[in-house]
């Protein structure tokens, strides 16, 4: 027994009830920063009493979807994880969800953490929850005006990162120039990942793309493929720095829209053929992370594919509705080099789509909405049926869509969010798909919008 | 030349606004190393961009880029610049960790990191062309600028913190060139600002008599307006990031 632990349990478990029963936010961060106050390193002991440690996940894009369908093949390969959830990604949501799955006198109904963490806190993280995996997915230019500078998260990663030992292995994402120099003078073991299938690949960087000068010598990187954002096979053509080769690589992928995808991972253990029902190119990266990170804890390889195979996206990343006759296909859109891919998946099959986007610039979407000149709206051009914009910058959208080439009649405005679903419905024809595009908060309010309407439930209950 | 973190929309604001008069836009995207073709270019727009970037277009003015940049202003040439590039085009800029990396001196300027960042939506009164009209925009920067005498702003900050928060001025004017804090990106919002560097180009290359064809600018008034609004309902949106 530990008194002060159990102090800090009893002051967490209360704030839990107290803000379930109030119904604030489903208690998903504040129980925890309750129990820090009482024992500080409540965090560390809870951890330190599950037998199979922590797993830590971050990155700019895909920590969500990664970290859940890891859940999944934990799930699959009879662990029994403790998950902290609904982005409560701060140090006091991965301690919230440890008081939640522990009793009063300590003991913990888990055996494994999985904690997905924001960028800025995983030194914290790393300090108190001292991981035996870690996983950063990308590094993308991100609501800059919250913590700064990508360089500035790059730096404080390494130097949490070299404070693990040997024992820990840390997962890399190899095809990320900015990711794959953090395992340069690691101690810990590095498990590189990737996509290794050049069929999926982009000829030239996009717009939005960032990062892509050389870490040794600042020259610009040569890229013989792009598949996402800056992510891709790259190369310094002045002092030879290249990437690494992924341990754990899709060598053949075939997307299938937004139905899916077909990928074949080779692993040090050997291939996995796998069928993913998430679109996109950018959750092919999702995939592959996650089945890396289970390299990394050693779990079975039909576990893996059980769980891949029937993942559905996590909250707020994709997410389809039937409403009546019609189907909302609700994704969210958070910067430039995400909402471009969501754009190019749902675009892709060439047919007029239905389109809503909604443009908040509250302090969780970003302040600053200049990023949405760096998505390549011009896609959008020629195939819109129609496009209806709200939230508090839907001026913004509409004036982007224009100088896309957009026809100006086809681009809608609607301030009120409810009157503007409701005609964006009304245009949607029976039996088609209204594509819902928010910001983070834009995407809280639909999903209110649609439980008061009784079509999804809170978000915190799944 | 250095196009990131949202400024993409000022080029796209002025390549469509002369596309759709009619008059064609050739836009040369300017790397590391050469110089600017100082007879061809009639406009100039240089972005802000991280640290690291700055460091490196810091290097490349030192050569013979920044040389080619202050003979076009020199002719003539229009010349636009936001937030990390405005800053080097002063005469320093004192970074937070004490380093000072050489600007070209085109603005009698000059740049000293603050501690607090300054962020948030901005409104400026500017009278340039004229007219006294509002531009707004978005500024992000830890950067204070200071306007030697006799150095015109580009404008008063109505809200926001502009150069330096303290002497109210935003931006900085020398001969066709303009420097300022505001992304948002700032010409799609203020296509009369747009017009205005179209405009002034034009009539250096083809004589005072060039008139610019009106557009309906119902769609930017109308997202220039709601900006207005926003700050207006929230007052001051500021907040700080020591
Ligand atoms: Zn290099």
């Amino acid at each position: 027994m530990d008194p002060r632990l159990s102090a800090s349990l009893l002051a967490g478990k209360t704030a839990l009830l107290l803000s379930r029963r109030l119904g604030i936010g489903g208690g998903t961060t504040f129980p925890g920063t309750v129990a820090r106050r009482v024992d500080p390193s409540a965090t560390a002991k809870l951890v330190g009493r599950l037998s199979r440690g922590a797993t830590v996940v971050t990155g700019t894009n895909g920590k969500t979807t990664t970290s859940r369908l890891l859940s999944r093949i934990m799930q699959a390969a009879d662990l029994h994880p403790v998950h902290n959830r609904a982005g409560a990604n701060l140090i006091g949501g991965v301690t919230s969800a440890l008081v939640a799955a522990s009793g009063l006198s300590g003991q913990v109904r888990a055996d494994i953490g999985l904690f997905e963490v924001d960028e800025a806190v995983l030194p914290s993280v790393l300090l108190e929850a001292r991981p035996r995996v870690v996983l950063i997915t990308n590094l993308f230019r991100d609501q800059l005006d919250r913590y700064g500078e990508v360089d500035y998260l790059a730096r404080i990663w390494r130097q949490g990162l070299a404070q693990l030992d040997e024992q820990a292995t840390v997962v890399l994402n190899a095809d990320d120039p900015l990711v794959a120099n953090l395992g340069e003078g690691l101690r810990s073991r590095i498990v590189y990942y990737g996509l290794q299938d050049e069929r999926e690949g982009l000829p030239s960087l996009p717009h939005a793309a960032d990062s892509k000068s050389c870490l040794h010598c600042g020259t610009r990187l040569d890229y013989s493929i792009v598949y996402y954002g800056h992510l891709g096979k790259y190369r310094c053509p002045n002092c030879g720095a290249a990437r690494p080769v992924p341990e754990v690589g899709a060598v053949a992928v075939k997307t299938q829209g937004t139905a899916g995808s077909e990928l074949v991972v080779a692993t040090p253990r050997g291939e996995l053929a796998l069928h993913s029902t998430m679109p996109g190119v950018y959750n092919l990266y999702n995939t592959v992370a996650a089945v890396a990170a289970a390299e990394a804890l050693g779990l079975d390889h039909a576990a893996i594919k059980q769980a891949v195979e029937t993942f559905s996206a996590a909250f707020g990343r994709i997410e389809r509705i039937p409403v009546g006759d019609k189907q909302l296909f609700l994704a969210l859109v958070k910067n430039p080099v995400g909402f471009g891919e969501v754009l190019r998946t749902v675009l892709s099959d060439g047919h007029s789509k239905n389109l809503f986007i909604i443009i908040n610039d509250k302090f969780a979407d970003g302040t600053d909405i200049s990023w949405l000149w760096d998505v390549d709206f011009e896609l959008v051009a020629g195939r819109a049926s129609f496009v209806m914009t709200s939230g508090l910058r839907g001026e913004d959208m509409a004036l982007r869509l224009k100088y896309a080439g957009v026809d100006v009649d086809s681009v809608l405005l609607e301030k009120n969010l409810g009157a503007a679903l409701e005609k964006a419905l009304a245009l949607t024809p029976a039996g088609e798909t209204l594509y819902v595009l928010p910001t983070y908060t834009a995407l809280l309010e639909v999903r209110d919008l649609l439980r008061r309407l009784g079509h999804v439930g809170r978000f915190w209950e799944d | 030349m250095l196009n990131i973190y949202g400024d993409r929309g000022n080029i796209i604001s002025l390549a469509r606004r002369a596309q759709w008069r009619g008059i064609d836009v050739n836009i040369v995207n300017q790397g590391v190393g050469g110089a600017v073709d100082v007879e061809q270019t009639d406009l100039l727009f240089v972005g802000g961009g991280q640290d690291k970037e700055q460091l490196t277009v810091c290097e490349d003015f030192k050569g013979i880029k920044g040389k080619s940049i202050k003979e076009a202003v020199e002719a003539g040439a229009v010349l636009l610049s936001i937030c990390g590039g405005y800053q080097l085009l002063g005469h320093f800029f004192k970074t937070g960790t004490g380093e000072t990396l050489p600007g070209i001196g085109l603005f009698d300027a000059w740049t000293i990191a603050g501690k607090r960042r300054f962020i948030g939506n901005v409104l400026v009164e500017s009278q340039v062309g004229g007219e006294k009209r509002t531009l707004v925009g978005f500024e992000n920067h830890s950067g204070r600028t200071f306007l030697a005498e006799g150095t015109p702003p580009l404008g008063k900050a109505l809200v926001g913190f502009g150069n330096n928060g303290d002497d109210g001025s935003e931006g900085a004017v020398y001969r066709n060139a303009y420097g300022c804090y505001l992304h948002g990106s700032l010409l799609p919002k203020n296509p009369w600002f747009a017009d205005h560097l179209l405009l002034t180009a034009l009539r250096r290359r083809y004589g005072s008599t060039v008139t610019l064809q009106p557009l309906d600018d119902a769609v930017e008034e109308r997202a220039h307006q709601s900006v207005v609004e926003h700050m207006r309902r929230l007052g001051t949106v500021r907040s700080g990031v020591s």
